[in-house]
Formats: C-alpha cells, structure tokens, sequence
C-alpha cells in the first residue's frame, strides 16, 4: 500500500530544484515513449538541441516561439496564481492580433516609435475584453470560467477566419491578384514593423523585450503592492479575501482582464514582430495559448522564472516545427509538453508530501513531524 | 417546416449528440465521485485514433472488427483517465491543472495526433463504419422509424448506458454509495465505504466512456482520422454535465440539442438558408457559453446536483 502524508515545511531548495527534477523526469518518459514507437531517444535529444540552439539561426528562431509563449505563460501565471482558471488565452491572443493589425493598418501612416504603442494599446484592449466575457460571467454569476473562455477561444478563431477568408473585412487583402484566389490578410505598411535588437546574427523580438518588462511589472505588483496583497489572499482563501472585506468580484475581473490584456499583447507581438499580417490557420496551428499553460506550471506560477521557461519551451516548439517529418511526427511536442506538465504537477506534490511505502501511519501525524529521526 | 426536414435534424441531431452523450456520463460518474477530469478532449482523440487503427488493421467479419475496435478505444480512454486517477487521487494534484495537462498529452497536438501519424492512418479510408442497424424491422415506419429503430448500434448502446447509469445511480447500492463518497467522502469513509477505490474505478470507466464517444467520430459518423476530429466535442460534454445537473436523463436531451445545434449549419445551408460557415460552426461553442451563465444562475440559488466534494482531493488524516 502507498500512502503519502504531508510534511509540513518545504525547504526553498527544494522549491528551486524541482522543475530541474521534473524537466529530467519528464526526458526520462519521453525517452520511453520515443523508444516504444521506434525511435532513438539520444538521437532525438540531440536534434533538439542543435535545431533550438547550436544551427545557424536556431537561436533568432526559438525567440520566434519564446515570445508568444512569454506572453500567454505570464497570461495563464497571473491567472492560475489567484485561482481564476483563464484557459483562453489562446481566443485572447487571437483577439489581440485583431486588434493591433486592425489598429496598424489603420494608423498606417502613423511614425513608428508611435504606431508600437497604438498597437500594443489595441492588442492589450482586445485581449482584456475578449476575457472580459468569462470574468464577468465568473464575477456577478459563478459561472465556470474555464469551460467558458475554452469556449470562446473557438469563437476567436472563427472570428479570425470569417475576417480573413468568408467577409470583405477591413483586414483583408481584396486588392492583389493573388489574394483574390487565395484568401489573405492585408500586410501593414514598414512604420507597424516592430524593429527588435539585432545582436550579430541574432535578433531579439522588441516583443520578448517588452514580456520581460511586464513580467518585472506583475512581480512588483504582485508581492509589492496592496492590490497584489489582495490578489494573493484571494487567491489562497476565497473565504478568506471575503471575511477581510475584498471585493472579490472586482479582484476576479481585474485578475481576468490582466490575463486576458497580457495574452492580448502576445497577439500584437505576433502582428508586429514576426507576421505583419493576420494569419488565422498560422495561429490557430501554434497553439501558443494552451503550451502557455504548461510554461507557467513548470515555471510554478513566478513571473520572473516564466521569462526563463518560456525560452526552454519555445526552444522545444521550435525544434518541433524545423524537425517535423517521419522521424519527428507533429505530435511529438505536445506529448512532451504533456509530460513535463505530468512530472511538474507530480513532483510539486511530492515535495510538499512524502510518500510512504507499507502500512498507514498509526501515530498521529503531528507527533511524526516532531520526530526528528524521521 | 415540412415533416422531412424535423426528422432530418433530429436523426443528425442523435448522430451528433451520441459522443455527447458517450463522454457527458463518463465524465457524469467521473464527477459524481468528486473527481473533477479536464481530460474528456484528449481521451476522446485517444480513443478516436486506437479505434480507427484496430478497425483498418484487423481482418475478419466487419461486425467483429467493429467490437474489437470499440473495446481498444474504451481501454485507450481508460488508460489516459488513469493517469489522471494516480495524479488527482493518489497524488493529490491540483484536478484542474492535472485534467488540462490530460488534455495537452493526448489532444490534437499530442499523443494521439503522434500516434496517428507513427502509425500512418492519416488521410486513409475507412475500412468499417457501423452500420445502422433496423430494429425489429419498425425502421419504415413513419416519423419514429428513422428516429427510433433505425440507427446504429452505438446510439442504442448509448441508450442502453443512460438507462444503466440512471438504474446504478438511483437504484442500487453502490450508486448509493458513489453519491455518498461525491458528496461528502469523509462520512462515506466512516461508513466503511473505500473512498480511493471508488474515485480510481468511475474515473477509469468515465475515461472508457469518453474514448467510446470519441471512437464514435471514426467508426460511425465519418470514417477517417485526421487530428484533432473532435473539434471540442470533450469540452461541451463537460459543459453538459453541468447543464444536466448530474443527471444522465437530462443529459441526453442536452446532448441532443447540441447534436442538432452542431448539425444545423448543413442542414440549414442544404436547404439554401445563406450565412457565414463560421457563424454555424460557432453556434454550438455560443450555446454552451449561454447554456453555462444560465445554469449557473439557478445553481447559485439553489446547488442542485453538484457533489459537494468535486474537484477536493481526499486524504484520511486531513483537516
């Protein structure tokens, strides 16, 4: 019989070393799962790692992947963190690159160190209204914010699709020959182009950039202001915020709107960085929305530490979309992502307890956290 | 609207609606034990892809394919809601995240869309689809013939279940006791009742159910498998879980007009009704956000049905 009992102090090293642990373990699994369906695991590792760092360019192009994943990992932190469940980032970054290729194709003519702001002003609108939608319904109605921004996360991206290929929509190129048989977005003017740091042959999204700032920014918030105070109770004890005197309601559609907002911006990011375009099926095929939720659990819900797992997490999307082929089926990236998500939840619990092989224990629990031969 | 046309949209309505109803009481006693499984999406792409496999790799009789194929994708959804059991029960994991992390490693861009393509089934043919099978020889009867007596064996094996369910729950005494460990596991473990026991089994079998349902889009509806078929179909079954109130009566009927809502774009347009493909497409999505505010609302009144204990993990020496 195993059994597992709580223990009550996690030491902080602990805490550090875990998603170390998990990332190992979930190696370990993935290698059986390779092995078991023919393929070497080693082999495999290796691509990974040279298709995400070491080739010529693998570096600029797991930042392609780390920026979005930034954004919705920090988007699904915040969220989790208070226990407001926002599974639609994905539908939010969508929304958020409607709105900021919307705005940059209006404002076309706009100069650039004005026309950035504009936009990431219009993602981080549209992202935070879109959310909006399961915030109020959870706040005023209790209904079940996870199920509801799934939902429209498919809403979204039929948004995106009727836009671009079943209306004559402001976003739509109507005008080239081409665009006419092959239904596509209108590409905005070079001022809407978001320039990012070129170091050597590296470039660093202006997107990341900015990520790094917001994360910095919910950090400060959450452990350094009253609002972050407040946050943080509720999200440990609804009960608790409300017998305190919190408007919980208002944290709720706060905590949505920020998510969403964040989300949101990874849509501008998408648009301004890398896309220039509305690109329904590129997006929709990324699923940046979802792989950010296992960024922020293997990241354990810090915002500092989402900046460093979403670099990992892009260089492993990364890999997946340049290595994609017989030998390294579409598949792949998600099963591993699956099970770096298994072994993070696992092994955070197996921190806070121990497991314990053999008969229940018969002593009370306390006595046994006293004993120091234990 | 002329009699054709209703009995055309509740015939493709009971199609639709039967992975529903497969997955929405999997996921039904899944939850009634308290525990809470996000996974219904993936397990149902598991059982989606197992099932479609098994029936192009056999030979034999097409019938005996076909029950083969159903029995692999039942264990597949079993397999993957196990997972879930050892990290939500044994583990003691946060349900939502451990359900979405199910969702993730299985869905349409995990493990069943890896499988699919290591096994190379992408893009084939069908070589079996269940046939609908003409009960008792009433299928030309009018009206209720095509409706009642003349579907395929999945949807009367759905029919069967809702009824077995119902029965197990409110008849019997284990139902008895699943409710009692749903509602309060505490007290159901001072009965004597094995709380752990009870969680592994439902979640187990409400996983073999929702690998059934997904089964149902490759061997039944279209013959084909490309990833991610289900297009969310595992979530709106969560959704009617809740919409139903826990009760599989209800659910059927819920898993019905979603059915109908899902199909009511081809049969609009087949009927020369102009709109945008995505407004239908977005319809079912629209209806589950609608159906969830308005069932919250009565909830939050008066919780019927909800097992107290959902989503709570169980531990003997805990406050």
């Amino acid at each position: 019989m195993i059994s597992i009992e709580r223990s009550l102090d996690t030491p902080r090293w602990q805490r550090v070393a875990l998603p170390f642990v998990s990332l190992i373990l979930a190696a370990i699994i993935s290698g059986l799962v390779l092995a078991a369906s023919g393929h070497d695991p080693i082999a495999t590792y290796r691509q990974i790692y040279a298709a995400s760092f070491t080739s010529p360019g693998a570096l600029t192009s797991t930042f392609v992947y780390a920026t979005p994943l930034l954004f919705t990992g920090l988007c699904v932190a915040v969220a989790f963190r208070m226990r407001v469940w926002n599974i639609g980032g994905e539908g939010q970054l969508y929304m958020g690159a409607i709105g900021a290729s919307g705005a940059g194709l209006l404002l076309g003519g706009l100069p650039q160190p004005l026309l950035i702001p504009v936009m990431i002003v219009a993602g981080v609108l549209a992202g935070a209204l879109w959310a909006m939608i399961p915030g109020l319904l959870r706040a005023y109605l209790q209904t079940n914010e996870i199920l509801v921004s799934l939902m429209l996360n498919y809403v979204a991206g039929l948004v995106m699709y009727f836009l671009i290929y079943d209306s004559q929509s402001f976003w739509r190129d109507l005008t080239s020959p081409t665009a006419l048989v092959f239904p596509t977005g209108k590409t905005l003017s070079a001022s809407a182009t978001w320039p990012g740091v070129v170091i050597g042959s590296f470039t660093l999204p202006t997107g990341f950039l900015v990520g790094v700032g917001v994360a910095v920014l919910l950090f400060v918030l959450v452990r350094g202001t009253r609002f972050g105070f407040e946050m943080r109770v509720m999200g440990d004890s609804t009960s608790a915020a409300t017998y305190a005197g919190m408007r919980t309601r208002r944290i709720i559609l706060a905590v949505m709107a920020l998510s969403g907002g964040i989300a949101g911006l990874g849509g501008a990011s998408q648009i301004g960085d890398f896309g220039h375009v509305l690109d329904p099926r590129g997006l929709q095929q990324a699923q940046y929305g979802y792989t950010g939720i296992v960024v922020a659990a293997l990241a354990l819900y810090n915002p500092l530490a989402v900046i460093v797992v979403s670099i990992l997490i892009g260089a492993l999307t990364n890999a997946g979309f340049a290595l994609q082929g017989p030998s390294f089926p579409a598949g792949l990236v998600g099963t591993m992502e699956g099970i770096i998500l298994f072994s993070v939840l696992g092994g955070e619990m197996l921190g806070r307890y121990r497991i314990r092989i053999g008969s229940p224990l018969r002593v009370a629990p306390a006595d046994a956290e006293a004993d120091p031969g234990r | 609207m002329n009699t054709d046309l209703i009995v055309a949209i509740v015939v493709s309505a009971i199609a639709y609606g039967t992975p529903l109803v497969l997955a929405g009481l999997g996921e039904l006693l899944t939850e009634r034990s308290g525990v809470l499984n996000l996974g219904v999406e993936g397990m149902m792409l598991m059982g989606a892809v197992t099932g479609f496999f098994v029936s192009q790799q056999l030979g034999g009789p097409g019938w005996a394919v076909l029950i083969v194929a159903m029995i692999v994708a039942a264990g597949a959804g079993g397999l993957m809601a196990l997972i879930h059991a050892f990290l939500s029960i044994t583990v003691r994991v946060n349900q939502i995240v451990s359900g979405l992390a199910l969702t993730i490693f299985a869905g349409a861009v995990g493990l069943s869309s890896y499988v699919g393509q290591v096994w190379g089934i992408g893009g084939q043919h069908g070589l079996h689809q269940l046939n609908r099978v003409d009960l008792l020889g009433l299928g030309e009867l009018p009206v209720v013939g095509p409706i009642l007596f003349d579907q395929d064996p999945f949807v009367y094996l759905s029919w069967g279940l809702v009824v077995l369910v119902a029965w197990y729950l409110y008849r019997t005494r284990f139902g008895l006791y699943l409710r009692a460990v749903g509602e309060s596991p505490r007290s159901a473990d001072a009965m004597g009742i094995n709380v752990t026991r009870y969680r592994y089994v439902h979640t187990v079998v409400g996983g073999a159910l929702a690998g059934l349902g997904g089964a149902y889009f490759t061997l039944a509806i279209a013959p084909i498998w490309t990833d991610g078929l289900t297009a969310g179909a595992g979530w709106i079954a969560i959704a009617l879980v809740i919409f139903a109130f826990w009760r599989p009566d209800v659910l059927l009927i819920g898993a019905y007009l979603f059915g109908a809502l899902s199909s009511l774009g081809f049969t609009l347009q087949a009927h020369g009704v102009q709109m945008p493909s995505e407004f239908f497409s977005s319809l079912p999505y629209l209806m589950t956000v609608v159906v969830l505010a308005g069932a919250s609302t009565t909830l939050a009144r008066r919780r019927i049905g909800t097992p107290a204990s959902l989503g709570v993990p169980y531990a003997r020496e805990e406050g």
